[in-house]
């Protein structure tokens, strides 16, 4: 029944020479075109921070910044985002000092095996940069496309409510 | 998972010489459900045409008569938070919002809203018969779990339906899509933009291969002072609609000058009904009319098993949401029903 | 002296700077030169025999090494026996790429290996299978004729059959004052941790490996790749220091476990295999059950007869069974009982523990059941409990080591205001919503499996300890290096805690909720034995004030041994191990349950939920509101990490009650949702406002550190709490889960 994806393409495909800005660094990568943002950070440029969940834009744990912006790193593909400016979990901590953000996590305890985090925290800035989410109803609508199957729902909101009410963040 | 190769069109000619000469080439916008379609083997392009630096796809701008037209390269977010669609078209933005989740709308086009493909279990999986996927290799859902397909529009050949929120809300704005192709430009009224399954379920709207959706107009009339979106889901957000309802009223006091109704998750594309709508003008506006205007819309609606409630929590939903544009402030985060 | 102490405090995670920054790696994380990646290609058949594999167009793609299937997998370990892990069902394990058998969708019928991921995944669609196909059954209530009692076996000593029948039950229901009768319907549900099961094994060379793989029990698959692919134990090496959740799923070796391992082993090059979303849904699941239940009670409220019986899916090469039937009679007395647990074997891979397996699903029915009972009694449903409330586990007779339920019932309902609910059903609103308060018990088995564990101390004040067992997410890290900083009075800071390992001494599988005692006991065992080294060490230096003390005679803290009668005598234990040369002092010890002394009694944790639900008057949705659920779980180390144990499976109740299901269509023998896009779990949006209770139980005879475990009791009790709730909200009772909000219109 299964229909085989067949190369219809008749020429050869050359790699994609992509230059990014991953975490205010320059990164330039020789690619292939159906190479996902996701695999690209993870496997070519080992930057395994964010995570691979589900593959298919349902889970939330490969969101990653791009240009300021929350985006799902799986369902982009890295040569559409040729001279864009991405940064993901590594690059939110200036150095040893954690993100606010971060910091509210741990204090919170709003992670357990810790793996839709990076997410969860890539998504709360991008919420915080949005400036949309006013009450803790909206938050959590507004951060409903990132599952956590441990169940650290109610710690990630009291997390971000903290940071967002608390003038900690800029 | 098939290789494709890659272009970015520098401008809407390009992009449409591109596609003009290559059967199997598919534009690329946002991605976010032609990557998970190819990932699942259901999408298959030879080539990918990036049309994200299309300038004339990315504005939202007002028109000479009123009105405001919604570039298709627009991201959904962009659009939904846009001042005017706020302030004129919170329906239309309301809609948005309840869609899929804040990166994805970060992410996915006006236009892409428009060629979603459904979220049909038995479509989605690229090992089983499927009349949309593979014409005539039959339709395992019709008796199989239902509970998220159609019961308006049906036909033997396909029971799935179209999941935007988005173009529930343009359905019910009269919006207007505008296109082009190799021999040119042309418009199409958002209600004959998508199609009913019929005989051609592996066709989802009226657009051509070779065309590009440029923008959407909407017209000058956004119902901004009375309008309610309700979507009613397995969780409260992030999931697709089973109902949904906009309603859009103009009112002098409370009889029904002016009224659209379109309803999601029921049938193959967004459901209006002209009969129910002339119904409700000059009634006044109460459960006891939205009642009987639901009992209009669903006419004939048919149920296939697992999905057969949808009937009876549509008619619910319409009522409720009729009321609810009555009071559009008491309308909640992820268009859930008002407290 | 408790000055100090670290345990029973709120110690934020000590790997939570990892996990915050991306430091974190998981098993597919590791990098690791001229990896090869591995594709596995899963059964689109349910059932039947593979016919032809042609694999030259896969071959022919530039950059795929290697196709595996069975017809030129290497060859493998014979008997079942060397297949088994520590949590095998009785039966015949499933071996991948055996034979040409089809045993279920979605088994792994080949690994391509390619040089990249994309290529291997490219190629795993382009091998020719040819298939010859056969009858199925998938469905568990076509095929209720075909029930039978589960084969006993290794895993039966943890899971025993329900106890035989007491008094005269058909007697004694027929003719009750009051009684109950009703069934109810669970599905199949999936453990679904986000991160996907992956291996990532490195080839050593001279038949050595290091594994870096998602599991629960380090030396659990140590022993498996062993023992299948004959190589010595201590020449397979499994990591596994950080796990993306895993809920049950990582109690058995996974077969991307099994494929990696053998094509590593086979091209004699490092592999890494990693399952996709899809893949996730073909290896264990929680089982689909039909309850039917039986009790009954005289016109005051005592039980006088409780039946429960049990049908439950399992695959036709094990026979899964968990604890469902008896939990009744642990929690209620009554003369006359009637439990049974039953499986159908259907073509679907074996079920397997998930969070609180068996308990969940028997507790909601029970105590939905108890509910449906206080309304013909018209006795609070509270009241009810506290009517039938027993020190006793009246299964076994044995009374509870402790058992602080009552303060759980009373403390959780206090904080949540029960005593404001009218009990008449729809009689409490909020605008468009109808308000309802449910209530349910929770009971959950208080494990310890043996563990060991060694310490050693170090010339630079380092307390080094070291086990096997993994951290889940569960905060084993931190709970670990309270207990021990404690036990040598040192600070969280001069403890590292090593984990994650197969080469370190032995851990039981993570599961069970049995890792704090089990680990934790072992830990103060060995702390004894350390402190008594370090003590005779000390008494060694010449003129010591420690030559005469005993272990009695010292306490420890701050990094120092104080005599205790003299606390101003001390010497510091870096000054000790400087004595030793330098050299680290060092003991291994295994702690293990008292099995003589428990013999006598009943092991159990408890726990009562109270929800708020509001259901909307005309279109149903539901939102659960608050909750609040009180736990009585012995000791409670890390009130923090206890009370993220406690929510997170607070909203696997949510889950369970409201949203969670596999479909599976019988007539394609498939699960059609296999993505977490259609398979719901809870959003943000569907959480409201938990509160969590810790009673205080004591209890001195369970294990050295009186501690009961919390992994899985926050969950036993909510999905009855929330179908109750729903009830008092909207009169109908829904038997079925998860309750479809179309339901209560």
């Amino acid at each position: 029944m299964g229909l085989k994806p067949q190369n219809l393409h008749k020429e050869p495909i050359l790699n994609c020479s992509v230059t990014f800005k991953i975490n205010g660094e320059e990164r330039n990568v020789s690619i292939q075109p159906w190479v996902s943002l996701l695999d690209c950070l993870r496997d070519h440029l080992n930057l395994t921070g964010t995570k691979k969940g589900c593959d298919h834009g349902q889970c939330g744990a490969c969101t990653v910044l791009c240009d300021g912006k929350r985006i799902l790193s799986c369902l982009t593909l890295a040569v559409m985002k040729d001279g864009a400016e991405i940064t993901s979990v590594e690059g939110i901590a200036k150095g040893d000092d954690l993100h606010p953000i971060q910091q509210a996590f741990i204090d919170h305890d709003a992670f357990q095996c810790g793996y839709c985090t990076p997410g969860q925290i890539c998504s709360a800035i991008g919420l915080l940069n949005e400036g949309k989410a006013g009450s803790r109803e909206e938050v959590k609508e507004l951060m409903s496309g990132n599952l956590c199957r441990c169940g650290a729902n109610v710690g990630i909101i009291d997390a971000i409510m903290q940071v967002k009410d608390g003038g900690s963040y800029e | 998972m098939n290789n494709f190769g890659y272009k970015q069109a520098e401008d809407t000619r390009e992009a449409i010489s591109l596609i003009e000469h290559n059967e199997t080439a598919k534009f690329v916008a946002g991605g976010t459900n032609l990557i998970d379609l190819w990932k699942y083997n259901i999408a298959n392009p030879s080539q990918l045409i990036d049309i994200n630096h299309l300038a004339e796809l990315s504005e939202i701008k007002t028109l000479e008569h009123g009105g405001l037209r919604l570039g298709a390269g627009v991201k959904n977010a962009d659009t939904a938070y846009h001042p005017v669609v706020e302030h004129q078209y919170p329906l239309l933005s309301k809609a948005i919002l309840a869609g899929a989740s804040a990166q994805i709308r970060n992410m996915a086009s006006n236009g892409g809203n428009l060629l979603q493909r459904t979220r049909c279990y038995y479509f989605y999986d690229a090992e089983v018969p499927c009349n949309k996927r593979i014409p005539g290799s039959g339709c395992p859902a019709k008796d199989g779990y239902n509970r998220i397909h159609a019961i308006l529009g049906t036909s033997e050949h396909c029971i799935a339906v179209f999941p935007s929120d988005m173009c529930v809300a343009l359905a019910a704005l009269d919006a207007v899509v505008n296109i082009t192709g190799p021999t040119g430009n042309r418009s199409i009224a958002f209600a004959d933009f998508h199609r009913l399954p019929d005989n051609r379920p592996d066709l989802d709207n009226n657009l051509k291969k070779d065309e590009l959706i440029t923008s959407i107009d909407l017209p000058e009339k956004g119902f901004a002072a009375n309008y309610a979106y309700l979507k009613l889901r397995d969780r409260h957000s992030y999931a697709f609609a089973l109902v949904s309802v906009a309603t859009a009223l103009e009112l002098k006091g409370n009889t029904i000058e002016d009224v659209k109704i379109a309803l999601g998750g029921v049938a193959h594309k967004p459901w209006r009904s002209t009969e129910a709508e002339e119904f409700l003008k000059g009634k006044a506006a109460n459960a006891e009319n939205f009642s009987i205007a639901a009992d209009l819309i669903l006419q004939g609606a048919k149920g296939f098993g697992y999905n057969e409630f949808k009937i009876k929590l549509a008619k619910k939903a319409i009522i409720r949401n009729g009321l609810m544009a009555l009071n559009p402030e008491s309308q909640l985060p992820g268009a859930q029903p008002s407290a | 002296m408790e000055l100090n102490k670290t345990v029973g405090k709120s110690i934020s995670r000590l790997e939570g700077k990892l996990k915050v920054t991306g430091a974190a790696k998981y098993a597919a994380e590791y990098k690791v030169d001229d990896l090869l990646h591995g594709y596995v290609v899963s059964s689109p058949v349910t059932k039947g025999k593979i016919t032809k594999i042609d694999t030259s167009r896969a071959m022919a793609i530039p950059g795929v090494i290697e196709v595996l299937s069975h017809e030129n997998r290497p060859k493998l370990a014979w008997f079942d026996l060397q297949y088994m892990d520590m949590d095998a069902p009785p039966g015949t394990v499933f071996k991948p790429l055996y034979d040409e058998n089809i045993l279920y969708n979605g088994q792994p019928i080949a690994l391509v290996v390619a040089r990249d991921f994309e290529t291997a995944r490219y190629a795993s669609a382009q091998i020719d299978f040819e298939f010859e196909e056969e009858i199925f059954q998938t469905c568990l209530e076509d095929n209720l004729d075909k029930a039978r009692p589960a084969k006993k076996g290794f895993a039966t000593a943890l899971k025993p059959p329900p106890p035989p029948p007491t008094g005269e039950f058909e007697t004694a229901f027929a003719n009750a004052a009051v009684k109950v009768e009703s069934e109810f319907q669970h599905g199949t549900e999936h453990h679904n941790p986000i991160e996907l099961f992956a291996t990532t094994t490195v080839y050593e060379g001279k038949g050595k490996l290091t594994i870096y793989d998602k599991t629960q029990g380090t030396i659990n698959n140590q022993l498996f790749v062993a023992n299948i692919f004959g190589l010595r134990y201590k020449n397979v090496r499994v990591l596994a220091p950080f796990v993306g959740g895993a809920f049950g799923s990582g109690l058995r070796p996974q077969y991307q476990l099994f494929l990696c391992v053998m094509a590593a082993l086979h091209l004699k090059q490092n592999v890494r295999v990693v399952l996709d979303r899809k893949q996730m849904f073909s290896f264990s699941h929680r089982p689909p059950a039909i309850q039917k239940m039986r009790f009954a009670s005289d016109m005051n409220g005592r039980l006088t007869a409780l039946g429960h019986e049990v049908v439950a899916e399992t695959s036709n090469f094990e026979d899964y069974t968990e604890p469902t039937a008896s939990w009744s009679h642990r929690l209620y007395p009554a003369p006359n009982t009637l439990f049974k647990h039953k499986i159908v074997p259907l073509d679907v891979y074996t079920p397997m523990d998930m969070r609180a397996p068996g308990g969940s699903t028997a507790l909601h029915a029970i105590e939905c059941t108890m509910d449906e009972l206080s309304y013909k009694l018209k006795i609070d449903p509270l009241e009810l409990r506290l009517i039938n409330y027993s020190d006793v586990d009246q299964a076994s007779k044995k009374p509870y080591t402790s058992k602080a339920l009552r303060e759980c019932y009373l403390q959780a309902a206090e904080k949540f205001g029960w005593k404001d609910r009218n009990p008449e059903p729809r009689s409490m609103k909020r605008g468009n919503k109808l308000v309802g308060y449910g209530m349910a018990t929770g009971i959950w088995d208080a494990y310890q499996f043996p563990a060991r564990v060694q310490l050693m101390m170090n010339s630079d004040g380092l307390l080094v300890v070291n086990n096997a067992t993994t951290d889940i997410g569960t905060g084993t890290l931190t709970v670990m290096t309270q207990i021990a900083a404690d036990e040598l009075g040192l600070s969280l800071e001069n403890v590292d805690f090593r984990y994650g390992d197969s080469k370190k001494p032995f851990s039981m599988f993570q599961g069970g909720s049995a890792i704090t005692s089990s680990t934790g006991v072992a830990i103060v065992v060995a702390a004894r034995a350390l402190r008594k080294k370090l003590l005779k060490k000390a008494a060694e230096m010449n003129s010591s004030p420690f030559k005469k003390a005993g272990d009695e005679d010292v306490f420890f803290e701050s990094g120092n041994m104080h005599l205790k009668k003299d606390p101003a005598v001390m010497i510091s234990l870096k000054d000790i191990i400087a004595f030793n040369k330098g050299i680290p002092i060092k003991t291994t010890n295994m702690g293990k349950p008292h099995m003589l002394k428990l013999r006598k009694y009943s092991l159990a944790t408890h726990s009562a939920s109270f929800v708020e639900v509001e259901v909307d008057q005309d279109v149903g949705t539901v939102t659960v509101t608050r909750a609040v659920t009180a736990v009585a779980a012995g000791k409670i180390i890390n009130p923090k990490t206890a009370r993220s144990q406690i929510l997170g499976s607070m909203i696997w109740g949510v889950s369970k009650a409201l949203h969670e299901e596999t479909i599976m269509d019988a007539k394609l023998g498939k699960y059609m949702n296999a993505n977490l896009g259609e398979y719901h779990i809870p959003v943000h949006a569907d959480i409201g406002e938990l509160d969590v209770i810790f009673a205080d139980e004591k209890d001195e005879l369970i294990n050295e550190l009186g501690t009961k475990g919390v992994g899985e009791i926050g969950l036993v009790g909510m999905p009855a709490a929330i179908s109750n709730a729903i009830f008092h909200a909207t009169g109908k009772r829904i038997y079925k889960l998860p309750i479809h909000f179309d339901e209560l219109i």
